[in-house]
């Protein structure tokens, strides 16, 4: 018996040898290990096997079947690993330094600065509101205090319409009557201040140039309540404006007169880029002129339905206007206006964020 | 507007003070200083020279060679001046010294040593003569510093004058000089004057025929006037402030208006009988002395010699009676006048003055008496041989009311938000001209005429004129103390935000802005017409009007990108104008505007993607569902077979079209276009659909597929109207794929059985589908086979 086994085992490697997949490890096995495989015919040859002999050719055929089984099975494993490392091996590495496709739209950079800074006064607890493009001569004149014959009003700057009494709002001013007696019942009744701001389109009639536009963004803000001071507004445009430009910005005003504020202020900030000494961006002065901005008239509270003839202080507050288009030229280093409204992909495609 | 800080201070002494600080206050304070400029600083080593002899250049034709005696020494110079000649005393600089931009060094010219410079008033920057070298008064001692005969040396700043539009009494020095004091706590110094010495009883005839547009026209007749030449310090200021100087009268009438921001003219004496101030019956020529003839319209006041018209009043005089250098008599003007009028005249005649400009501004009629005397006082100081021939007339047909301002401290306590003093408040009023009345914390406040004209009538007023000489810098600053209460974010806002992140984001939008009226030159490249709608007034037709359309500006930025990619899509949300309201107003509305360009996508396929992102608009933000409807072409470019309508539940919010083929075929061959237009305020008006959360089912559903043969011209939702979702089960319908081969349409159904308590059964999903399968038969649906 042990010559038997011995010779199939012989056989058993030298086939086993050349097995490489999985099915012929498998006819192999069935070869050897089925109910009519080798070894079973060894163990039918037991029965001729003298009784005290028996025992141990028993004994022998098991240990080889083990033998065999345990061959079986690392052969199966290593089949295994061969054919991951062959599936791993025709694998692509890929390379993502290649050039992809990168689908992305873009925002209008108005849009973009316009966000920014809603978000800033939301923050602060503003009303963002929203105002027609057309308006009337009361809303956008009359109502701001600017009298008849202002200069504001002729014909050659502001963009008149053929319907009654209307025109192109030539600043978002005119949305602040509006805003008054749509938030002055709140103020009085539960004492809730207006804070809102309102950007919008304007329209100037001007030859158009690399720094002139006739279509343009503004945001005009107002904050009214009963003590409103010229020391908050103060305070609160060094606030708002360190907020926009993401640091401690110096602010300084000075007297400006326009017709809906009084006091009026030109606000100026510190040069961002010189930081005071003098450079080619703040024309040597260390100061850049910023936005007009101001207490807010007597006479346009009164049109707001804020204030009364016989109480006409009662409530004060003050008003301030950011050139939205300046602001996102400063902002994006933008050197001709002309790419906010011509529609050029170009450049417009440029303007990806948020 | 220059002005000189010599002249400042004749009227407010600023000994000591630092110049340039000061200014820059100035800035702070009142109006913007644009820039400084210092006189003189670079003209030094000048002196008074006398040209013992002048011979000829031997190698030059023009060239002289000088001795002259500097007072110190006797100096070579070679000069080319025409004027050099012995005898006469020049202003010369010595070497070492400097006028402008020249050093003065030793030079050979053309082989003649030269130590020195003969100089023009140029040269040294007192005019702008360059005729020849100056000649002064022999009286002059030889190397006297030409800085002790001409004031060279001054500062002058120049104010923006947008920046003093609402304060005319800074038109002038005397105005500014006001600041000044106040800036440094003094008050300013009275203005000498001279009082009329004339005691006959003659009156220069003046009528004013127009007293909505003359409020005041005072006047005096000088005769004799013998002197012709101003003196050097007025002459060198008119320079330094922008002004030539012409001539004597001319001077000073300039000086007076630089002095005192009152505008005066002068004419000819001998050229004026009658004086009448009135608009011109009817139009007619009229030439100024510029000597341009212009058109006088009816509406523009005139000054007239009796019937005769001498000058545009407030903006310019007459060539007929224009003071020449030997006019010896004249009539002044010293007036005052409607300023709308006179801006409105001037733009008119598209000839803004000097003179213009101040009265635009709205003047203090109170002034003109003031120059008048003013006038006479420098006209004296110059020519004593001069005689008044005439009484100071004086015509004032609209004085402003008087005003005063009442108000305390605590006002100005609480609009300031800090405490500025009472007396701060008193005195600072004062040096600007308010007299004020101080009792204990009450104040009454006196508006000087010369705010009082527009610029300062309520206590508002009075804060400004308090806070900007107290100074902002100086400011403690501080927040508010307004109650905690919530702002959020409109629903527009919120929605307008929505769209466009789902635009960029999800279809790689490109977001424009476009202008609100159509352009015809845009339009027409793509052979479309200006369609009629609310337009600008005042100019021509199909110019300023307005787009009733976002597709109007839309698709010719299409057509500008072109070229720039295959294929791209842009949108902006804008106003647009559908009319007019009942009441004749236009109806403004707010849109959002899509084109969808592609030159590698159909039609078709650009087409179901616009109904996507619709579909998909109306679902995120409302959570509705978009129906469609086609509808009538209502403009040029749009498609008559695919033009639809959107609606959410009935309530249309806008269309989507594909492009005329005419107008698509301009923009390019084989390309898509897909137009989608929505009305922002339709849709904010829809109610979104609330969030109706639903337990997942525990028990597994059943898919059931069917295959449809579609007829011709039959739309979906037809189809759809033979099963009914949320019925029976049928949890949900999706359509899994679409066959069309040109001849055949066919799409596959898959129906989505579900229960939330059991597991269905076959049979009665079989049920559900047998019935629809009759549904569809009624309609000529059937099974793809």
């Amino acid at each position: 018996m042990k010559e038997k086994i011995e010779v199939l085992r012989q056989k058993f490697q030298s086939q086993m040898a050349e097995v490489s997949d999985d099915s012929r490890l498998e006819e192999l096995r069935l070869s050897f290990m089925s109910k009519k495989g080798a070894i079973q015919d060894l163990m039918k040859e037991l029965s001729q096997i003298p009784n005290d002999q028996k025992k141990e050719a028993g004994q022998l055929i098991n240990a080889f079947k083990q033998e065999v089984q345990s061959k079986f099975d690392e052969k199966k494993v290593e089949i295994a690993a061969l054919a991951e490392k062959l599936l791993l091996d025709a694998t692509e590495s890929y390379d993502e330094s290649m050039p992809s496709a990168c689908p992305t739209g873009s925002y209008h950079p108005i849009t973009l600065i316009q966000r920014e800074l809603e978000d800033i006064f939301e923050s602060m607890g503003f009303d963002v509101e929203d105002y027609n493009e057309i308006v009337d001569d009361y809303h956008c004149f009359e109502a701001l205090n600017i009298p008849k014959f202002h200069p504001a009003r002729d014909m050659q700057d502001t963009y008149y319409l053929s319907t009654p009494n209307q025109l192109l709002k030539s600043h978002t001013s005119a949305a602040q009557n509006h805003i008054m007696k749509k938030y002055g019942p709140k103020l009085k009744e539960s004492g809730r201040p207006i804070r809102a701001v309102f950007p919008g389109r304007c329209f100037r009639n001007e030859a158009i140039d690399a720094c002139h536009e006739n279509t343009f963004f503004q945001m005009e803000g107002v904050m009214i309540d009963k003590d409103i001071s010229i020391s908050n507004l103060i305070y609160f445009m060094k606030t708002m404006l360190s907020e926009v430009f993401e640091k401690d910005v110096t602010v300084r005003l000075r007297p400006g007169f326009f017709p809906f504020v009084e006091p009026g202020f030109e606000l100026d900030i510190q040069c961002l880029i010189c930081g005071g000494d003098g450079c080619p961006s703040c024309k040597n002065s260390g100061w850049l002129e910023l936005c007009p901005c101001g207490m807010i008239h007597p006479n346009v509270l009164k049109h707001g339905g804020i204030n009364t003839e016989e109480n006409p202080f009662e409530y004060t507050g003050f008003a301030f206007g950011l050139g939205l288009t300046r602001l996102a030229m400063m902002k994006y280093g933008v050197k001709d206006i002309r790419v906010f409204n011509e529609g050029d992909i170009n450049a417009l495609s440029q303007f990806t964020s948020k | 507007m220059l002005v000189s800080m010599n002249w400042i201070k004749d009227f407010v002494n600023l000994d000591g003070e630092d110049l340039e600080k000061l200014i820059k206050r100035f800035t702070l304070s009142t109006a913007e200083v644009e820039d400084i400029f210092y006189k003189g600083s670079d003209v030094s080593n000048v002196v008074v020279g006398e040209i013992i002899s002048c011979e000829n250049h031997p190698d030059s034709d023009h060239l002289h060679v000088l001795k002259v005696d500097g007072g110190d020494a006797i100096y070579d110079v070679v000069c080319g001046a025409p004027n050099a000649r012995a005898g006469i005393k020049t202003a010369f600089a010595k070497v070492g010294g400097q006028v402008g931009d020249i050093k003065i060094k030793p030079a050979k010219l053309r082989g003649v040593e030269s130590n020195g410079m003969c100089c023009s008033e140029k040269e040294i920057g007192i005019s702008d003569n360059h005729e020849g070298i100056m000649e002064l008064d022999p009286s002059y001692a030889n190397g006297t510093d030409i800085k002790e005969i001409f004031p060279i040396d001054d500062v002058v700043f120049e104010v923006d004058n947008k920046s003093l539009t609402n304060r005319p009494d800074l038109w002038g020095h005397y105005g500014m000089a006001r600041e000044f004091a106040a800036l440094t706590g003094q008050k300013v110094k009275e203005l000498e004057v001279m009082e009329n010495p004339y005691t006959g009883d003659k009156t220069v005839d003046v009528e004013i025929r127009n007293n909505e547009l003359c409020y005041r026209y005072t006047s005096v007749r000088v005769e004799n006037i013998t002197k012709t030449q101003s003196l050097d310090y007025m002459k060198i200021r008119l320079y330094y402030c922008g002004t030539r100087a012409i001539n004597l009268l001319a001077d000073l009438t300039n000086y007076l208006m630089l002095e005192l921001g009152q505008p005066m003219h002068a004419f000819d004496g001998t050229k004026i009988g009658k004086i009448v101030v009135d608009t011109p019956k009817e139009n007619c020529k009229f030439t100024t002395l510029d000597g341009i003839e212009r058109d006088i319209t009816t509406d523009t006041l005139m000054i007239h010699d009796g019937d005769t018209p001498v000058a545009v009043a407030g903006i310019m005089g007459g060539l007929d009676s224009e003071i020449k250098d030997d006019t010896n008599s004249l009539v002044l003007e010293s007036a005052n006048f409607d300023g709308v009028s006179i801006r409105k005249s001037a733009s008119r005649l598209a000839l803004r003055t000097d003179a213009s400009a101040r009265y635009e501004k709205t003047l203090d009629p109170e002034m003109t008496m003031l120059a008048v005397k003013r006038f006479l006082k420098l006209l004296f100081d110059v020519d004593q041989d001069a005689q008044v021939a005439s009484l100071i007339t004086d015509v004032y047909t609209k004085k402003y009311p008087e005003l005063s301002v009442e108000f305390d401290k605590k006002f100005i306590d609480r609009y300031t938000g800090i405490d500025i003093s009472a007396d701060r408040i008193k005195n600072t009023l004062e040096a600007l001209g308010f007299e004020t009345k101080m009792d204990g914390e009450n104040f009454v406040s006196k508006v000087p005429t010369w705010r009082a004209t527009k610029d300062v009538s309520m206590k508002a007023d009075i804060v400004e004129e308090i806070t900007r000489i107290y100074g902002y810098d100086n400011f403690e600053i501080k927040t508010t103390l307004s109650p905690l209460l919530p702002a959020k974010t409109s629903k527009l806002r919120i929605e307008e935000n929505a769209i466009k992140d789902l635009l960029v984001k999800a279809y790689a939008m490109n977001e424009v802005h476009s202008r609100i009226w159509q352009d015809e030159d845009d339009l027409k490249a793509i052979e479309l017409e200006v369609e009629d709608n609310v337009k600008l007034l005042g100019f021509s037709e199909n110019v300023g009007v307005l787009r009733n359309s976002m597709m109007q500006t839309l698709l010719p930025f299409v057509n500008k990108n072109k070229n720039v990619k295959p294929d791209f899509s842009i949108f902006e949300v804008g106003r647009v104008v559908l009319g007019t309201n009942e009441d004749g107003t236009a109806n403004e509305r707010r849109h959002l505007g899509i084109v969808l360009y592609s030159k590698t996508e159909t039609e078709k396929t650009l087409y179901f993607r616009g109904v996507e992102i619709v579909n998909t608009i109306v679902d995120q933000l409302k959570h509705k569902k978009a129906t469609y409807e086609k509808i009538e072409m209502t403009h040029a470019f749009m498609h008559p077979k695919n033009t639809s309508s959107i609606s959410v539940k009935g309530e249309k919010i806008g269309t989507i079209n594909t492009m005329y083929p005419k107008n698509l075929a301009k923009i390019a061959k084989n390309a898509s276009i897909v137009m989608i237009e929505i009305d922002m305020d339709d849709l904010l008006k829809i109610e979104p659909k609330a969030l109706d959360f639903k337990e997942p089912s525990k028990f597994p559903g059943i898919d059931y597929d069917l295959s449809l043969v579609i007829p011709e011209g039959l739309r979906f939702e037809t189809i759809e109207r033979c099963w009914k979702k949320g019925r029976n089960n049928l949890k949900d319908v999706s359509v899994i794929d679409v066959y069309d081969n040109g001849k055949v349409k066919s799409v596959t159904i898959r129906f989505h059985f579900e229960n939330d308590e059991r597991t269905l059964t076959s049979e009665e999903v079989q049920e559900v589908i047998d019935k629809t399968l009759l549904n569809l038969k009624d309609i000529n649906v059937e099974l793809k086979v």
